[in-house]
């Protein structure tokens, strides 16, 4: 029991942590690649010579990172507490729109945001792993 | 053209993600942080299929969504895209087969009727 507890503590401590870089590298990350879009992309080759401005390709780097974290963080929390948890970063790119892009918000738009902060309040208090210790080597 | 592209971005990722979440849960848990053990992790990670999956998939969401964001603002882009969590909760619950208990079920619907009234 003790020993359940200790291994309990331990996946929270490091998935918050896993969890902080998942969600800032997606906020950033999207808020780079609107700030260097362009008001069109006319051609399929705009698609790929867009890339190649930095404000973008820093936004796409920022987002292989946020990929590569959520793998980390998949490879021992479940997919239905990764979910919840991450979606504090649709609150924070409303904030960093509204803030950095001038974006308007309305009432409306907030009180989803609000809603949203709940959802996750609710959530990311629970247990991050529970298919896994039964499925392990069961489900190879 | 908008609802179009939210289109492809819901299926593509919505796929990507349960992919990603059943190639990772056949790695298993990553315990060792130093860039050798990333390293070797990511080349075993390059040769899963699940993961190979789930990066094409999410190529295809990362380029509609480059088209998104030519058209719209960031803070309607962003949340409309999340119609993606309804569907995988359920995948979650019935491919993957979490237990998803009733505070997450209560946790995830919260979120979609925010991110519908953001998105609205």
């Amino acid at each position: 029991m003790d020993h359940r507890a200790h291994e309990h503590a331990r996946l929270r401590v490091k998935t918050w942590i896993c969890a902080v870089v998942v969600i800032c590298a997606n906020v950033f990350g999207n808020f780079f690649l609107k700030l260097g879009m362009p008001a069109e992309l006319p051609t399929p080759l705009a698609y790929i010579t867009v890339l190649f401005r930095p404000t973008v390709a820093l936004g796409v780097a920022l987002l292989i990172l946020w990929l590569l974290s959520r793998m980390a963080l998949l490879s021992w929390a479940d997919l239905s507490y990764v979910l919840p948890v991450t979606s504090i970063g649709y609150v924070l790119v409303a904030i960093v729109g509204r803030v950095l892009l001038n974006e308007q918000i309305t009432s409306r738009r907030w009180a989803g945001i609000l809603l949203i902060m709940a959802g996750v309040a609710l959530v990311s208090g629970g247990v991050p792993q529970t298919a896994r210790e039964k499925s392990h080597g069961a489900g190879q | 053209m908008k609802w179009l592209l939210i289109g492809i971005i819901v299926a593509a990722t919505t796929v990507g993600e349960i992919c990603q979440a059943m190639g990772m849960r056949s790695h298993g848990e990553i315990r060792d942080f130093r860039p050798g053990a990333i390293g070797r992790a990511m080349a075993l990670l390059a040769r899963n299929r699940f993961v190979i999956a789930s990066v094409v998939a999410m190529a295809v969401s990362f380029f509609a969504y480059l088209g998104l964001l030519t058209l719209t603002e960031l803070s309607f882009a962003v949340p409309a895209t999340a119609v993606t969590y309804v569907l995988e909760t359920v995948l979650a619950r019935y491919i993957l087969h979490e237990r998803v208990n009733w505070l997450r079920w209560l946790g995830a619907a919260l979120v979609v009727c925010g991110v519908a009234l953001v998105s609205l």
